[in-house]
């Protein structure tokens, strides 16, 4: 069975009184070192948490206001918390001190799949966008079944090299070193209404040469879509102007 | 067997837009190979939801509740697939891309090997599986990811590409499992097609059935 588990930001107020003696005995995913937890403390499940309690997990997040709003419970979607806890986290991968936030255990959860994209659907359908443009390799997971439902066609952004027709190219930093992401010319017309989607946003750096692509060939970048946001990497501040939808907020 | 052969499916005309939407681009990634480019049947919204509404109605009744897509453009198809059948989706990926305790199974190349992982935990003992890519070559890749679904306890009930030739050559024969293809792969002749939404495609009648693919070098090449 995949463990499920409730993910708790560090700006929870239940969570900065927790001890860490509350950690389930088998949450091999948060080793001590020293006696202290490598990362944030473990996750575990609550009995009767008070509801208004929740940690900051916005719907809607204006990149204009540059801070989250923090929605109340009452404005929460009631599918966000599952979504939320259907998402598996991997300490120290790719690197230490990495926590990976790995969204294939939401992918096994058909009911949180589904209203991950029924989330999105609800927010882009009849907005008139003609592309989504998902980021390689898990862009392409979430970003055609919301093309589809919503009428758009789905535009890969893929690595270097993969793409087999001519494609333009747009390069970004690394935290040591470049990479660079391509698209195929003529996927997208000038003038048309572009998503881009991909699972997480970090620093922003995929995801702003993601918007350069579109807006060299004309596009209008209307907003950019991610399951998870890792506010503390200020990806959204990278943004700039280009408004960031996310369902989820992981610190 | 191929989606047009069966009752129901013989001369949909729907088969015949998902084959012209897809462009094919020669000598890539290397000379003699005419690749099967799908991103083009991705932008054609009518083509692409008929691809996917193809499968739904072959599998929305088989009791499949895993759909494994291989890396990278199995992920483009299986997920829709997996939502509108009630499935979960598992994606199959190169080596150390998946961040958990993964299986891995090797496979052979024209030059080399190569291997596919799957999360250990995903796919139960006993559930039936749904293997998806874009493209079948010589069914090296598919196997791999049959014997992967195995090893974990599933059945696999079949594998689906967009594209496939009528034969799989080549030594795998998908251990056994069938394989349900909706298009064969094209061959650009003399294409004077005028490009769709900006993109070169081929539109006339250049379909080949069967039989020998033209020259003696492998002309479909399966990468990822």
């Amino acid at each position: 069975m995949m463990h499920r588990a409730l993910i708790f930001s560090s700006l929870n107020p239940i969570y900065s009184q927790l001890s860490t003696t509350k950690a389930s005995p088998d949450s091999a995913v948060f080793p001590k070192r020293d006696g202290a937890w490598i990362g944030p403390p473990p996750v575990f499940r609550l009995q009767n948490y008070k509801r208004t309690l929740l940690p900051p997990l916005c719907v809607a997040s204006d990149s204009v206001a540059n801070q989250p709003k923090m929605a109340s419970q009452d404005e929460q979607d009631p599918r966000i918390s599952k979504i939320s806890s259907a998402i598996r986290v991997i300490p120290n991968f790719p690197k230490p001190g990495i926590m990976f936030q790995d969204i294939t255990t939401l992918l096994l959860d058909t009911k949180a799949f589904r209203d991950t994209i029924d989330l999105f659907v609800e927010r882009y359908g009849g907005k008139d966008i003609s592309v989504v443009a998902g980021i390689e390799a898990r862009g392409f997971i979430f970003g055609p079944p919301i093309a589809l439902a919503i009428g758009a066609k789905f535009v890969p952004m893929r690595k270097p090299n993969k793409l087999p027709g001519e494609v333009i190219s747009e390069e970004y930093s690394l935290e040591y070193g470049t990479d660079k992401m391509e698209m195929h010319v003529g996927a997208v017309q000038a003038g048309e209404r572009a998503l881009i989607i991909d699972d997480l946003i970090a620093t922003g750096g995929t995801l702003c040469a993601a918007i350069k692509l579109l807006e060299r060939i004309g596009a209008h970048v209307v907003e950019c879509a991610c399951v998870i946001e890792l506010p503390e990497l200020k990806g959204r501040e990278r943004l700039g102007d280009k408004p960031l939808f996310v369902l989820v907020s992981s610190t | 067997m191929f989606a047009g052969d069966q009752n129901g499916l013989q001369g949909d005309p729907r088969l015949k837009a998902i084959s012209e939407a897809i462009r094919v681009v020669p000598h890539f990634p290397k000379p003699g190979i005419m690749f099967q480019d799908i991103t083009t049947l991705l932008l054609d919204h009518k083509a692409f939801k008929d691809t996917v509404d193809i499968f739904v109605d072959r599998y929305r009744d088989m009791g499949i509740s895993v759909v494994a897509g291989v890396e990278a453009r199995g992920f483009m198809f299986g997920p829709s697939i997996a939502l509108a059948i009630g499935a979960k989706f598992v994606p199959l990926r190169k080596p150390r891309k998946l961040p958990g305790e993964v299986i891995s199974e090797a496979y052979v190349l024209e030059y080399g090997t190569d291997c596919l992982e799957m999360h250990v935990g995903a796919v139960q003992p006993g559930e039936r599986a749904l293997v998806i890519d874009d493209l079948v070559a010589t069914g090296g890749t598919l196997s791999a990811a049959i014997r992967l679904l195995e090893r974990a306890g599933a059945q696999v009930v079949e594998c689906a590409c967009v594209v496939g030739l009528r034969e799989v050559k080549g030594q795998h024969g998908l251990n056994g499992k069938p394989l349900y293809i909706l298009v064969e792969p094209r061959q650009q002749i003399n294409c004077s097609a005028p490009p769709v939404n900006g993109v070169e495609t081929c539109r006339h009648d250049d379909l080949i059935l069967g039989g020998n693919f033209g020259s003696p070098v492998n002309t479909t090449s399966k990468s990822d």
